[in-house]
C-alpha cells in the first residue's frame, strides 16, 4: 500500500518535538479564536500568518501551525454557540439551534461533550477521506458547473422551511431579508454596484461576519440591556445545576452516533466542492438530520442529535475543503484560500501536481491533521467543565465582555469603523427581529447562500445565452432538482397525515424560539 | 488652505534648488514606516505589503519594521479615500496597489477619487496575463481561438477570476479588439470568485477558455491540464514560463500585466517621496526580492517614480476607453 508508506513518512515528518509543539499551540489558539464571536477560521489563520513569517518557519511546520488553528477554530466555534447562543464563527451557527436550548435545559456539559466528540468524528473520518479519496473526489468537484451549483443551493433553500422556527412564514421572511442584504455590493456579472448609494464601503457587500456578530452577539447585548433588572433575579437561581454533566451518558452517545455519521458524510462532500464550504456543510447536515429524525418534534428544543449532526458536518467539511486545495490547487473555502496564498509565498506551487512535487508537505500536513485532531479531542473533553463554567458568570459581567470582543474583532478584521457601525445596526435589527419572534438564522443563511445561488444562476445563463433549459442539462443537476423539490414538498404533504394538530405544536415551538 | 499654500511654496523651493533634492532624500527617514494593505489579512495586497516590508527590513532600508495596517473595503476604495482625505500630509505611509487599483480608478469605482490625488511610487513586479484552453480542446493557438470568437461570439465563454469590467475581462477585450471584433460586448465573459474557481470550471468543461495570470496557470500547465495559448507579455517570460508563446509573436500586439506596486499620499514631502521611491527601487533590485518574485511567479516590471506615474496614467486612460466602449461607464 503506497498510501500507507506515504502516510507513515508523513508521520515521521510531523512527529518532531517542534512540530508537535506547533500543533499544540495551534490547537489552543484555534479553539480560542473559534470561540470568540467574529473571529473564525479564515481570519484566525490570516492573523497568524505574520507569526509564521516572523518565526521564519519552513513550509511544513508553518502549515502544521496554521491547519491546527483551522481545525481548532472549527472545534471552538461551537462553544459560544452552545453557551451563549452566539455562534463563534459562521459554520457553528446551526449549532445554536439545539445547542443553546440544551444549555438552557441544564445540559450544557452534555452538549459541549457531544459536539466535541461529533467534531472529532467529523474531522477524523474526513481526514481519512482526504487520504484515500482525494484523486477521485477531484472528478466530483469537476462535475459541478454553475447549473449544478445553482441546483445545490436551491436544495439548501428548499430544506430551509421550518428549520429555525415553527412558523414557516417568519422563517421565509427572515430568509428573504437575508437574500435582500446579499444583493448589496458590486455585482460581479455586470460590474455595477447595487444598493450601495455611492457609499464606497458598501461596494464589497455586507461581510457576513459583520452581520453574524451584529445579529447574534450585539443583539444579545441589547436584549440584556432591555431586561437588565428582571433577568438578574432569575439568574441567581439554581446556578450549580446549570452546567450539566461533563461526560455524556452512553445512551446519548448511542442516540447521536448515527447523526454524527450522516453529518460527516454530508459535510465532507459539501466541503469538497469549491464554492460551497463549511457553512453549507453544517446547514445541510442539520437540515437532513431534522428531515430524517424529527418524528417527535424535538429539534430546535435541545435535541442532542441537532448538535451532533451540524458539528460533525462542519468539521468534516473542513477536511473536505482540503481536497480541492491539495489535489487541484483550488481553495474549497475562505480559509483554504488563505492557506493557499501562504503556500505560494513559501515556494510551494499549489496545483494538481502538489502531491507529486511536494509529497513531504502534503503527507506531513495530513499526518499533522490526525495529530491535531486527537490533540483537540483530548484538550476539549476535560475542558468541557471549564467552558461550561462560563454559564456561572453573571450576565452583567458576561455581556460587557461580549460587547467588547465583538467590537474589537470586527474592527480588527477590516480596520474599518464603518463595519463597526454596520455591526451595531445589525445588532438593532437582531433585537427587533427577536421582538417579533422572527428567527435570525435564516437571515444569515440568506446572506451566505443567496449570493452564491444568484451568481451561479447568472453564470449559467451567460454561458447558455439565456437558455433556461441549460439548468437541467446534466443528470447531476436533474437529481439535485428532484431532491430539492422532494425536500420542499414531502414535509408539507406528509405533515398533513402524520403531524399532531398544528395549533398545539406551533405555540409550544414559538414559545421556545422567543428566547 | 494655508497648509496647501505652504506646500506649494515648499514644492517651489524644492524645484528651485535641484541640487538640494537628492541631499534631502538622504535626510529624510520615516519615524513610523507604515504600509496600508487595502484588503484583509491574507489577501494579495496584504502579502505585497508584508513581503516588501520584510525585504526592506532585511536590507536595512527603513529603521525597524514596516508596520502593516489592513484597511479593507470597497475593493481598495476605502483605503484610497482614507489616504486622500485623512492622511494626505503623511510622510511615513505607503499603500499597496495593483492593476485592480488602476482599473477601479479608471472606471470611477472609487467615488470622487482620481489617480492624480496620490503619488505613484514604483512597481515591484508584474504577473502577466495568460489566455488558455483545456488540454483536450481542439483549439491550437490564439489566432484560431479569436477567429472562432469572431465568427460566433456565443461559441466561446471565457472564465476569469475578476468581476465583469475587471482585469481578467479587459484582457480578453483588448485581444478581441486586435482581432478585429467590432462589438466587443458580444464576447462572453463569466466572472468567478478567483482564478482557481475559473480554472476548475474550465477543467470541468463548463467554459471553453480561461483568462488569468501566469502564476495562476503554472501549476495546471505543469500537470498538462491547461494549454496556454498566449501570454500577454512584451517578450517571452523567463524561467519556468518560457514555454508560453506571447500574443505579440502571434500577431496580436497586446500586453497586459497585473502589476504590483505602491502609492503614497498626494501631499507627502519631496524628501519623503524621494526616500520611498529610492527604497522601493533598492528593494526591487535586491537579490532577496528576485527570489521572492520567482516564488510568486512575478515577472520583472521596472518602473519607478515619475516613470511609474506615467505608466499608471497610461493604463488608466486605456482602461477608461475600453470601459466606455463596453458600456460599463458613460
Amino acid at each position: 500500500m503506497d498510501t500507507f508508506t506515504q502516510l507513515a513518512n508523513g508521520f515521521a515528518i510531523a512527529l518532531t518535538f517542534e512540530n508537535l509543539f506547533l500543533a499544540f499551540v495551534g490547537c489552543i489558539l484555534g479553539t480560542i479564536i473559534g470561540a470568540l464571536p467574529g473571529l473564525g477560521p479564515a481570519n484566525g489563520v490570516a492573523i497568524l500568518i505574520p507569526l509564521a513569517f516572523s518565526l521564519g518557519l519552513p513550509a511544513t511546520p508553518a502549515l502544521i501551525l496554521l491547519t491546527s488553528v483551522y481545525y481548532g477554530a472549527m472545534y471552538g466555534g461551537r462553544i459560544s454557540s452552545i453557551l451563549l447562543n452566539i455562534p463563534g464563527d459562521e459554520p457553528a451557527m446551526m449549532t445554536t439551534l439545539d445547542g443553546y436550548p440544551m444549555a438552557q435545559k441544564g445540559q450544557a456539559g452534555e452538549a459541549l461533550a457531544i459536539s466535541g466528540i461529533a467534531s472529532f468524528v467529523g474531522s477524523f473520518f474526513a481526514t481519512w477521506g482526504l487520504v484515500f479519496l482525494a484523486p477521485s473526489l477531484v472528478a466530483l468537484a469537476l462535475l459541478f458547473g454553475p447549473a449544478e451549483y445553482f441546483a445545490l443551493y436551491l436544495l439548501a433553500f428548499a430544506t430551509l422551511g421550518g428549520l429555525a422556527s415553527a412558523n414557516q412564514a417568519k422563517a421565509a421572511l427572515a430568509a428573504a431579508l437575508g437574500l435582500g442584504i446579499a444583493m448589496i455590493g458590486v455585482d460581479g456579472q455586470t460590474g455595477v454596484p447595487r444598493f450601495s448609494f455611492g457609499e464606497v464601503h458598501l461596494y464589497d457587500g455586507i461581510d457576513f461576519l459583520v452581520a453574524i456578530v451584529g445579529l447574534f452577539a450585539v443583539a444579545e447585548v441589547f436584549v440584556f440591556l432591555e431586561h437588565k433588572g428582571e433577568r438578574e433575579a432569575a439568574d441567581e437561581g439554581d446556578k450549580l445545576s446549570v452546567t450539566g454533566r461533563t461526560i455524556p451518558p452512553l445512551s446519548m452517545l448511542k442516540e447521536t452516533a448515527g447523526s454524527m455519521g450522516r453529518g460527516t458524510i454530508v459535510g465532507f462532500f459539501a466541503g469538497v466542492l469549491p464554492g460551497a464550504g463549511a457553512s453549507l456543510g453544517s446547514f445541510l447536515a442539520y437540515g437532513f438530520e431534522k428531515k430524517l429524525k424529527n418524528k417527535n418534534d424535538t429539534f430546535g428544543k435541545g435535541d442532542p442529535r441537532g448538535v451532533a449532526a451540524p458539528e460533525a458536518g462542519n468539521n468534516a467539511s473542513a477536511g473536505g475543503a482540503l481536497v480541492p486545495m491539495l489535489a487541484l490547487g483550488v481553495p474549497g473555502s475562505g480559509t483554504t484560500a488563505v492557506l493557499l496564498a501562504m503556500l505560494m509565498t513559501l515556494n510551494v506551487q499549489p496545483g494538481p501536481l502538489l502531491f507529486q512535487q511536494n509529497p513531504d508537505v502534503v503527507w506531513g500536513l495530513i499526518a499533522a491533521l490526525f495529530i491535531g485532531n486527537i490533540m483537540l479531542l483530548i484538550l476539549n473533553l476535560p475542558l468541557v467543565a471549564v467552558f461550561a463554567r462560563v454559564l456561572l458568570i453573571p450576565v452583567r459581567y458576561l455581556m460587557p465582555a461580549v460587547a467588547m470582543i465583538s467590537f474589537v474583532s470586527v474592527y480588527g478584521i477590516s480596520g474599518s469603523s464603518f463595519d463597526v457601525m454596520m455591526m451595531v445596526i445589525f445588532g438593532l435589527l437582531g433585537w427587533l427581529l427577536r421582538k417579533m419572534e422572527i428567527p435570525t438564522v435564516p437571515v444569515i443563511l440568506g446572506i451566505l447562500l443567496g449570493n452564491a445561488m444568484e451568481v451561479n444562476l447568472r453564470r449559467e445563463l451567460t454561458i447558455s445565452d439565456g437558455n433556461l433549459m441549460a439548468l437541467f442539462d446534466s443528470p447531476l443537476a436533474i437529481t439535485l432538482w428532484l431532491m430539492a423539490i422532494g425536500g420542499f414538498l414531502i414535509p408539507i404533504v406528509a405533515g398533513r397525515f402524520f403531524r399532531r394538530p398544528e395549533g398545539v405544536t406551533e405555540k409550544e415551538a414559538e414559545a421556545n424560539v422567543g428566547d | 488652505m494655508l497648509t496647501s499654500r505652504l506646500r506649494v511654496c515648499a514644492l517651489a523651493a524644492a524645484m528651485l534648488l535641484p541640487a538640494a533634492a537628492p541631499a534631502a532624500a538622504q535626510d529624510f527617514t520615516p519615524s513610523n514606516p507604515e504600509c496600508i494593505a487595502p484588503a484583509a489579512a491574507g489577501g494579495g495586497w496584504d502579502f505585497t505589503c508584508r513581503q516588501v516590508g520584510k525585504a526592506m527590513q532585511d536590507l536595512k532600508l527603513i529603521p525597524g519594521t514596516l508596520q502593516v495596517t489592513n484597511l479593507a473595503g470597497g475593493g481598495g476604495g476605502v483605503a484610497y479615500a482614507e489616504v486622500v482625505n485623512k492622511r494626505n500630509d503623511s510622510n511615513d505611509v505607503i499603500v499597496a496597489a495593483s492593476t485592480a487599483t488602476s482599473t477601479r480608478l479608471a472606471q470611477g469605482a472609487y467615488p470622487g477619487n482620481t489617480m492624480d490625488q496620490v503619488r505613484w511610487l514604483g512597481a515591484v513586479g508584474a504577473d502577466y496575463g495568460v489566455i488558455g484552453v483545456a488540454k483536450d480542446s481542439p483549439i491550437k493557438d490564439l489566432k484560431e481561438l479569436m477567429e472562432k470568437v469572431k465568427a460566433d461570439p456565443t461559441s466561446v465563454s471565457f472564465a476569469g477570476g475578476s468581476a465583469v469590467g475587471g482585469w481578467d475581462h479587459l484582457k480578453v477585450l483588448l485581444l478581441a479588439k486586435k482581432a478585429g471584433i467590432d462589438d466587443v460586448r458580444k464576447v462572453k465573459y463569466v466572472a468567478f470568485d478567483g482564478g482557481g474557481e475559473a480554472m476548475t470550471q474550465l477543467l470541468g468543461g463548463s467554459v471553453q477558455a480561461f483568462t488569468g495570470d501566469a502564476s495562476e496557470a503554472k501549476g495546471f500547465v505543469d500537470s498538462g491540464d491547461l494549454k496556454v495559448l498566449a501570454v500577454l507579455a512584451p517578450e517571452k517570460l523567463p524561467g519556468d514560463f518560457s514555454s508560453f508563446p506571447t500574443a505579440k509573436e502571434q500577431g496580436f500586439d497586446v500586453t497586459g500585466a497585473n502589476w504590483r506596486g505602491f502609492y503614497g499620499p498626494g501631499g507627502m514631502s519631496e524628501a519623503s517621496y524621494d526616500f520611498w521611491v529610492d527604497a522601493l527601487q533598492k528593494t526591487y533590485q535586491s537579490d532577496e526580492w528576485k527570489t521572492i518574485m520567482e516564488q510568486n511567479g512575478l515577472a520583472p516590471l521596472d518602473y519607478s517614480g515619475e516613470e511609474f506615474q506615467k505608466f499608471v496614467a497610461a493604463s488608466v486612460a486605456e482602461i477608461e476607453g475600453l470601459s466606455k466602449e463596453i458600456g460599463l461607464i458613460q
